[in-house]
């Protein structure tokens, strides 16, 4: 996916990465990657979870606004225990 | 920092690895092929890595979803498994799809299915997009998005014939920002 944000990127299209493995997203480096702490097969932590898929969406929507971010940026989700 | 989550998606919640937490980026999850695999794999490292700044705010934005979980609708062909370095086609989903109606057709056999296959929306957020949109939070969702099937060992012919294809059409319907989930 790393691949496929680099070149969307290269035509004018902003683009977040989830990222499930921090290692790869080191090696392969998509511009915006936001690292999740969770098993493949749950990208957005929880089925039949609105509010904790929100959370990651949402942070993923930060990633694009933060104008202080230099690519490659690689962020790290924080689950909110509380949800 | 906080390195575990009590959530479904944490591996910790079923199979705890070293002291109960999962590290961000750990292979523990996987049988040790696939961590041999994923260890000595060649990835293909982006440099220069390109950037675009968003042009104007999100709520102003029109979004695409990209997701490499396999999903299909029921009157599309599935992704076929049997050819050499993965498949490297994608299928257009509609924006007003029912989410229940999604097919996960992923070859991978190292992930648990059961989430995705309970919820796509764990890997195609179409319904919190949906929502996202009522909210004014995102301006505009595209009136397609794109499935890939992930598991792509040989990406070549994914970059060289299947992108500039995605691009053309994201580029036509004017997308603005596109959101990527593997699986």
């Amino acid at each position: 996916m790393g691949l496929v944000a680099a070149e969307l990127e290269r035509q004018g299209i902003s683009t977040v990465a989830i990222q499930l493995l921090r290692k790869v997203a080191e090696k392969v480096r998509p511009p915006r990657a936001l690292v999740v702490p969770f098993r493949h097969g749950y990208p957005l932590d929880a089925p039949e979870d609105p509010a904790r898929q929100h959370a990651v969406i949402e942070a993923a929507f930060k990633m694009l606004e933060d104008h202080r971010l230099q690519p490659p940026a690689i962020v790290d989700y924080e689950p909110n225990e509380e949800k | 920092m906080r390195l575990a989550s009590s959530g479904f998606g944490s591996a910790g919640a079923d199979k705890p690895s070293k002291g109960g937490l999962f590290k961000l980026g750990d292979l523990s999850e996987f049988p040790i092929k696939y961590r041999l695999f994923l260890k000595t794999y060649p990835w293909r490292r982006i440099d220069p890595v390109p950037w675009v700044p968003l042009q104007k705010p999100l709520k102003d934005c029109r979004l695409t979803l990209i997701s490499s979980s396999g999903f299909i609708t029921a009157d599309q062909a599935p992704f076929d498994k049997s050819i050499r370095g993965g498949d490297y086609s994608f299928r257009e989903i509609p924006s007003d799809i029912d989410v229940a109606g999604l097919i996960d057709t992923h070859r991978s056999d190292i992930f648990d299915h059961s989430g995705i296959r309970k919820d796509p929306n764990l890997a195609f957020p179409i319904s919190r997009m949906r929502e996202l949109k009522k909210k004014g939070r995102i301006g505009s969702l595209n009136h397609r998005h794109l499935s890939f099937m992930g598991s792509i060992t040989a990406p070549g012919r994914l970059i060289k014939k299947t992108v500039p294809a995605v691009l053309k059409l994201l580029k036509d319907d004017g997308v603005d920002v596109a959101m990527l989930i593997p699986v």
